[in-house]
């Protein structure tokens, strides 16, 4: 279980809990977070469930893969921490971890 | 665009031949009958990846299930872009480059210096000429009498949006649907006459358009061109005229006949569908899940194609290096396995981005925020304006194997009371 934060693009937050293994992801989608819209359902294949991961997290959240590379290059506001919230999974380690969400979603 | 195979027979009913080497859905006809749906479910539930060995456009593999055409679309390494992305060959000697058709790392590069131009955070700038656009369109047409949507609507609207798009000249903006037209065709159909004239008139174009850009370079603007002519990564792509052109091309025609035809799709749909357009009426919010919902129910591109780079399995069938894969988008959005009635306009669905239309992957529509923006800014106007877009006859529909749209749809409009 972790404690997930979402800091939406206003400022304002959604925090929620997510159980081991689901997706960053999922854990938006399925408590109805907004902001993320995840297209393609986590098949690393639409980019629109784009987040920046809070700078200090961001050694927790795993390697890029070659897949996810290709598809955040796609997005012209792509930032350092930028990563694609279905590639990233939850687990214990994660608990608190802050998530910014952008403005637009593309 | 063009349709070259004009004299086909015409087979309507799937399960009157067998499922062999001469299965061949790719026809026109099959669309333009509006009986391919028979056709796919066949292919979904005994063929779901099918080898038609004869067709004018050689032997292809049919993919039909989403799960399936997922998977190639994704695996761009896998299924190459290259040389084309259609069924059809490009016949003619003065192809245009154009990221769509490339694989990485070129793709890449240039996706990467025309996207900025359609961010969300642009596409806001655009709205409000946009809805203006619309508004003096929709205000012009006649309440209670007989017309053609398609003419007076969707192609005056698609057009009239390029046109904001590019800051084109307003009043010479008929030219824009006309490159279009051109740059798609190909000797001996009916928009030109031969190659050399294709060629004369998409010379005009990009001369039009480089004389846009030198207008333009050092006064930033939201139009595309301005945006173009004023980015550092962009700011020489006027150099290198086939590559210019190329790119306004891929513009000008990626938009133009699929926005077009889910203009026209929706007001279709909505009249199949009467209680969903009830529920419109009552609320509409809707319009947010409506405009995904037209676009998957329409299907505007019936499909893509891709070459495989090596021999790869999908769906139990052993894809050989070389072979056509044509990822079949008007099948994968019918398939009832991840869709729940998918025949069906379902105006709220949960998940109505969860379809194939706009493609996966690295080619993924580059406009599809663009033209979700279009067709919800039009659906809002027609909601404030009109009680009913009554469809009155049977919608005249496309002959292609790629595009699935309408030719006519004769509408009689009822105002609010
Ligand atoms: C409802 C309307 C539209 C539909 C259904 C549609 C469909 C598609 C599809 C299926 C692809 C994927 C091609 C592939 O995988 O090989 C694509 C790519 C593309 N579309 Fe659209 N499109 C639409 C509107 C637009 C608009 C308005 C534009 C104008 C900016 C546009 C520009 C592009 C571009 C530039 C690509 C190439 C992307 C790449 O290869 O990376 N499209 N479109
Ligand atoms: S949900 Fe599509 S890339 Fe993450």
């Amino acid at each position: 279980m972790a404690e997930i934060i979402f800091i939406h693009h206003s400022g304002e937050k959604s925090v929620v809990e997510a159980s081991d293994g689901m997706s960053v992801m999922n854990a938006a989608v399925d408590n109805g977070v907004a902001g993320i819209d995840a297209d393609c359902g986590g098949e690393c294949s639409c980019a629109t469930c784009h987040v920046l991961v809070d700078e200090g997290w961001l050694s927790k959240v795993g390697s890029i893969s070659t897949q996810e590379e290709n598809m955040l290059d796609l997005n012209p506001d792509r930032q350092s921490n930028s990563r694609l919230s279905c590639q990233i999974a939850v687990t214990d380690e994660l608990d608190g971890i802050v998530i910014n969400l952008p403005e637009f979603q593309y | 665009m063009s349709e070259t195979t004009m004299t086909e027979e015409r087979i309507t009913d799937p399960y009157s031949i067998p499922l062999d080497g001469d299965f061949h859905v790719a026809r026109g006809s099959l669309f333009q009958d509006n009986v391919h749906e028979a056709w796919f479910e066949r292919l979904r539930t005994e063929a779901p990846v099918h080898y038609c060995e004869n067709s004018e456009f050689g032997a292809y593999w049919s993919v039909s299930k989403y799960e399936d055409i997922m998977f190639v679309d994704k695996n761009h390494d896998l299924f190459s872009s290259e040389p084309a992305i259609t069924i059809m060959d490009m016949q003619e000697d003065f192809p245009l480059p154009m990221f769509i058709a490339m694989d990485q790392p070129k793709h890449d590069v240039q996706r990467a210096t025309v996207s900025p131009a359609v961010q969300p955070v642009n596409l806001a700038k655009m709205e409000g000429l946009i809805r203006e656009r619309i508004g003096t369109i929709l205000d012009g047409l006649p309440i209670g009498e007989e017309f053609d949507w398609v003419d007076r609507v969707s192609i005056e609207l698609t057009t009239q949006m390029l046109a904001t798009l590019f800051d084109f000249p307003f009043e010479e903006r008929r030219k824009l649907t006309r490159w279009s037209d051109v740059a798609t065709s190909s000797p001996g159909d009916n928009t030109v006459e031969s190659e050399d004239a294709r060629r004369a008139e998409l010379y005009e174009c990009v001369e039009y358009f480089t004389r846009l850009w030198h207008e333009r370079v050092g006064k930033p603007g939201t139009d595309l061109i301005s945006m173009l002519a004023n980015a550092e990564s962009t700011k020489d792509l006027v150099n290198n005229p086939a590559e210019y052109l190329g790119n306004l091309i891929l513009l000008i025609v990626g938009g133009n006949d699929t926005t077009r035809n889910s203009i026209s799709g929706g007001v279709l749909a909505l009249n199949q569908f009467p209680a969903e357009y009830d529920k419109l009426r009552q609320d509409h919010s809707l319009i947010r899940t409506l405009v995904p919902e037209i676009i998957r129910w329409q299907t505007p591109l019936t499909h893509m194609r891709r070459v495989a780079t090596q021999d790869t399995e999908v769906g139990g069938k052993l894809i050989k290096k070389g072979d056509k894969v044509v990822m079949w988008y008007v099948s994968g959005n019918r398939d009832e396995t991840v869709i729940d009635r998918p025949k069906e306009l379902v105006i709220d669905r949960k998940k109505p981005r969860e379809h194939l239309s706009f493609g996966f992957g690295i080619h993924r529509c580059m406009g599809n925020r663009l033209a979700e923006m279009q067709l919800r800014v039009t659906w809002e106007e027609i909601m404030k304006r009109f009680e009913f877009v009554e469809v009155v006859g049977e919608p005249v529909r496309t002959l292609h194997t790629l595009i699935k749209g309408y030719t006519e749809l004769p509408v009689v409009l009822h105002s609010k009371k």
